[in-house]
């Protein structure tokens, strides 16, 4: 019955289009409000020009809601979206699972080579690249040099978590409304759990030992708990444990922040004069060690793929290519100028002489190279993941260990009992989903 | 007197609401208890089987849970304590002549047609933002520290945020009950020398008694499920301070992704609304009736 | 009504009663204002009541990276056809209830309203799972029977607490006169029940007009109301106020717009059963 329906709406269709040279193919397309992708959204015009038998309808949500909505699609095998947003944390859990449909077709101008390898790595799962860049981060650090040349410090560019300290205590003014140090303190995986696994990788710690034992109760998570509530309490602005990516973001461009330490991608807002007032007086300097081996830098990658269930997959397939090869990097450099390029994919970008004069690019680069989510610890680990370890259950308890810490920030913990909080929390969800046998 | 015909009339027209309700609550919550005694995680198909109550008591066993329930009756006990007590006072004052009735009552019921997400989101970046907000901007201009709202008065500007959403629904009902108050009954009390506070407490908040308990019955059906204006302003957070029993559902569902522990979560909500909807029957249930 | 008041205590509860009720306003206001302002001066430290700089490009933009006009639609058929859907069904239950009560009526309409206890991300999956399997999902049809079953235990109760103020004698009469049920309903009933009628649909299409959470769940493109507008504006990078605050306006204007109009017939019915 089902069918018939369908064939007859398919053949008068046909038949109302038959001036037409071919039949047009929606796909939609769910992506993050971030800057990046709503100014791909604005571009539209050039992709529409060369397919102009694709169209494609935009479901555009905040981060939260995105992934809610796309995680309750793809493990019930809806079908909704033909192209979906995600990133290094989802990608080889969803690939592993067979949800993500495998992009290793792409066509040959694609240049799949050209992708960063650490950003690749992170995408491909037994040799099958599930989702392709759209703009890849790593973590650094952004400062006002006005500011620190007024207080007398110089910040290297590869600081230690000392330097760190000195400056921001120099730079903290409060009372004029400038706060030495930004750091993210809102709960969440993503959010003050993403700087602090990273954090704590430069301090030599690790969530778990290569049993899938917890590691909270160790000393090195101590001191990096420590140091975190002593930089933020003593430096930071009041709230703090509120703030997040976002938050930080809008502080740092109002210039409240003396240094910040958070996403690379930042940095073309932070340089946009019609955007902050100190767009000129930014530096950049590498995420901060502890001279251990490993900086507290973390790698993501805000990326399209295209779920199993889709049933447009060649046109999603056509999308994807237009939206993350070189050309739409060109064309978003001439339009909308390099600094609006998304950064991060492509080792050609960083080849360009022209991107090379921007002053965040080389730094970023190097950010991104630093970091090895195969080899992300000082000490061994089970799991592959800088910031994050790729196994299903960690959004969860990062989350609630997320909490735990921030209740610390608040100071309605102290750090000995905010960390044996998070050893408990950790201990029981790892039996719980059978790690620890 | 009902006829035997207009009785069986009146099932049938009944009938189709009662259907519909009952299909729509039956299933979702036959699913739910399903899934409540189920190993169900998103991201896990592969791991599946019954746990018996072990998704139960992971909730109850939770150091948050304790906290999470008096967090829900407390943004509910809140709320409605905040909504009534002001509706009241702003309904005695518009029952005063005034001039400009008419746009003065649109003012007053504006925060009503105001989106959930929108009214947390003002409130938490225009205004109680420690950098940003208005509250802080005056509190710096009259000498003192902005109020961390969110950090060191989670629950409050929660409660608040969520008054702010609901006064005037609060305030319309209580107004229509004061305006069917007849004139003639203060004036009398006024004769026999009556003060203000006494013509109060004795005619006028009887009179109340059962506007206010259609306010109390109402808004508690809608405050037992708040989760938007949380999920938009503290997470929960911070620790979890400001966690109450529909957020840690959420967390469950949604960042955890496990399916099973959020259904329990679920049905302990049902039994939760239960208990507070017998209490509240047994309490001002009686002023109901017609 | 031979009370008079002076005129010194009309200035004063005047005063007092617009001071209330612009406090009570004023966010809705500086919401207003701050979506003509430039990003820089909605942050600005102090805060400008009035912007030197004041802009409609936050407006401009808005407009120009979603389809406002399709959300809007989509806004407008789901709040009034859940409303209306839930009226047509409401209407015979509230008025069998009001007008030939049984024994379990009251308990009847308590557990009509106890459907709405459980909270909605309870039954995220199982709802998710439901819509997807019946081909509701991103539908307006889908988000119609929601909202409306969602919000149908108001209507009838709303219904119910007006109809039973119709005093009964009156229906007895006409059918004394030998009108009939269709009669009795359509030039007697209806006439009487109509203030209650409007508020009750003008209470749920607010109420459903401002749910945010199944209409961002469980919607993607076709369907997606103005709350998912809204939820691609809230938390994304940077200086943001300006803007979400004119998309916000965008989405509370219309509902507020009519809610202004309608305030009189709005509450000449909300009453709940409140009065007697």
């Amino acid at each position: 019955m089902k069918m018939t329906h369908r064939a007859l709406l398919g053949a008068s269709v046909a038949v109302c289009l038959s001036g037409a040279a071919m039949a047009e193919t929606t796909i939609t397309v769910a992506t993050v409000n971030n800057g990046d992708m709503v100014r791909m959204q604005g571009l539209m015009d050039d992709f529409y020009a060369k397919h102009p038998d694709i169209k494609v309808e935009w479901v555009t949500l905040e981060e939260n809601v995105l992934r809610q909505n796309v995680t309750a699609d793809i493990s019930t095998n809806g079908g909704q979206y033909d192209v979906i947003t995600i990133g290094t944390y989802e990608v080889p859990i969803w690939g592993k699972q067979g949800w993500l449909e495998s992009l290793n077709d792409l066509p040959a101008e694609y240049d799949v080579d050209d992708l960063l390898p650490a950003i690749r790595g992170g995408l491909t799962v037994d040799g099958n690249l599930y989702a392709s860049p759209f703009y890849g981060e790593s973590s650094f650090v952004n400062y006002r040099k006005d500011l620190a040349e007024k207080a007398g410090v110089t910040i290297p560019d590869a600081p230690t978590w000392d330097d760190i300290k000195k400056a921001a205590a120099a730079m903290t003014d409060k009372d004029a409304g400038i706060y030495g140090i930004c750091l993210r303190g809102k709960a969440g995986w993503g959010e003050n759990m993403a700087f602090l696994t990273s954090m704590a990788n430069s301090y030599g710690a690790r969530w778990f030992d290569e049993n899938w034992n917890p590691q909270f109760d160790s000393p090195e998570w101590k001191a990096v708990l420590t140091d975190y509530v002593d930089l933020l309490t003593n430096y930071g602005p009041p709230g703090a444990s509120n703030n997040g990516y976002n938050e930080n973001l809008t502080l740092s461009l109002q210039g409240k922040c003396g240094i910040r330490m958070d996403a690379t991608v930042s940095a073309g807002a932070l340089t946009d004069p019609k955007q902050s007032e100190f767009a000129d007086k930014v530096g950049f300097a590498l995420a901060p060690d502890m001279g251990l081996g490993k900086r507290a830098n973390w790698l993501w990658a805000w990326s399209l793929a295209i779920p199993a269930s889709s049933d447009a997959k060649d046109a999603a397939k056509t999308f994807i290519d237009w939206a993350t090869n070189k050309d739409y990097l060109a064309l978003v450099a001439s339009k909308e100028g390099w600094g609006n390029v998304p950064p991060g994919t492509r080792k050609s970008l960083y080849e360009n002489p022209e991107y090379a004069k921007l002053p965040f690019a080389k730094m970023t680069l190097d950010s991104i190279n630093a970091a090895d989510p195969t080899n992300p610890t000082v000490k061994p680990v089970p799991y592959v993941g800088v910031q994050f370890a790729a196994i299903p259950e960690f959004a969860g308890l990062a989350t609630t260990v997320g909490e735990i810490f921030s209740a610390a920030l608040a100071g309605q913990k102290t750090v000995d009992d905010a960390l044996a909080e998070a050893q408990a929390a950790a201990v029981d969800e790892m039996t719980s989903a059978g790690y620890i046998k | 007197m009902a006829t035997q015909s207009s009785r069986i009339a009146a099932r049938i027209m009944v009938a189709p609401s009662v259907i519909l309700l009952f299909v729509w609550m039956i299933v979702p919550l036959a699913m739910t208890v399903w899934f409540s005694f189920r190993l169900y995680r998103l991201l896990s198909p592969d791991r599946t089987g019954w746990v018996g109550m072990r998704n139960y008591t992971w909730f109850l066993n939770s150091p948050d849970f304790w906290l999470a329930i008096s967090n829900t009756l407390l943004l509910v006990g809140g709320v409605l304590a905040i909504t009534i007590i002001f509706g009241v006072l702003i309904a005695l004052l518009l029952d005063q002549p005034v001039w400009g009735q008419g746009p003065l009552r649109i003012l007053v019921i504006s925060p009503f047609f105001v989106m959930p997400p929108v009214a947390a989101s003002i409130w938490e970046n225009l205004f109680m933002h420690p950098q940003n907000g208005m509250f802080a901007s005056l509190a710096l201009g009259l000498g003192y520290q902005p109020v961390l709202f969110m950090e060191d008065y989670p629950m409050a500007s929660v409660i608040f945020i969520v008054a702010w959403e609901w006064l005037p629904f609060a305030t319309l009902i209580l107004l229509t009950a004061l305006q069917s108050l007849s004139s003639e009954q203060i004036e009398a009390a006024e004769i026999d020398g009556a003060g203000p506070f006494n013509r109060f407490r004795y005619i006028v908040l009887p009179h109340l008694t059962r506007a206010i308990t259609v306010v109390v019955l109402i808004q508690t059906i809608f405050l037992l499920g708040i989760f938007g204006e949380i999920f938009t302003t503290t997470q929960g957070g911070p620790g979890s301070a400001s966690t109450t029993l529909p957020y840690m559902i959420y967390k469950q569902a949604v960042i955890a992704k496990d399916i099973g522990r959020a259904a329990a979560g679920g049905i302990i909500a049902v039994i939760l609304a239960n208990i507070v909807a017998y209490f509240l029957m047994r309490g001002i249930g009686k002023h109901l009736d017609a | 009504m031979a009370r008079t008041y002076s005129t010194r205590r009309k200035i004063l509860t005047t005063a007092a009663a617009w001071g209330v009720a612009l406090l009570i306003f004023f966010p809705v206001l500086w919401m207003i204002l701050t979506s003509f302002k430039t990003e820089a001066s909605a942050v600005a430290s102090p805060p400008q009541l009035f912007s030197a700089d004041w802009t409609f490009e936050n407006y401009a933009e808005v407009w120009s990276r979603s389809d406002y006009p399709r959300f809007f639609w989509n806004s407008v058929v789901i709040s009034i056809g859940s409303t209306l859907l839930g009226l047509a069904i409401a209407i015979p239950a509230a008025w069998s209830m009001a007008f030939v009560p049984g024994k379990r009526t009251k308990d009847l309409l308590m557990w009509m309203l106890s459907t709405k206890m459980m909270p909605a991300v309870g039954v995220l999956i199982p709802m998710y799972l439901l819509f997807q399997r019946l081909g509701l999902f991103d539908t307006k049809i889908g988000l119609v029977l929601a909202l409306m079953l969602m919000n149908l235990p108001i209507i009838v109760w709303m219904l119910y607490t007006y109809f039973k103020e119709i005093p009964g004698e009156i229906l007895e009469a006409a059918r004394m006169d030998g009108a009939s049920l269709w009669n009795e309903i359509v030039h007697v009933l209806t006439p009487m029940a109509l203030p209650g009628i409007a508020s009750t649909l003008l209470l749920n299409v607010i109420l459903a007009w401002n749910e945010a959470f199944w209409t961002i769940t469980l919607t993607t493109t076709k369907a997606a109301p103005l709350s998912a507008f809204i939820a691609s504006f809230s938390a994304p990078q940077g200086l943001f106020y300006a803007k979400l605050s004119a998309a916000s306006t965008m989405a509370i204007a219309p509902i507020l717009i009519l809610g202004w109009f309608s305030q009189k017939q709005l509450v000449r019915g909300l009453t709940f059963g409140a009065v007697k």
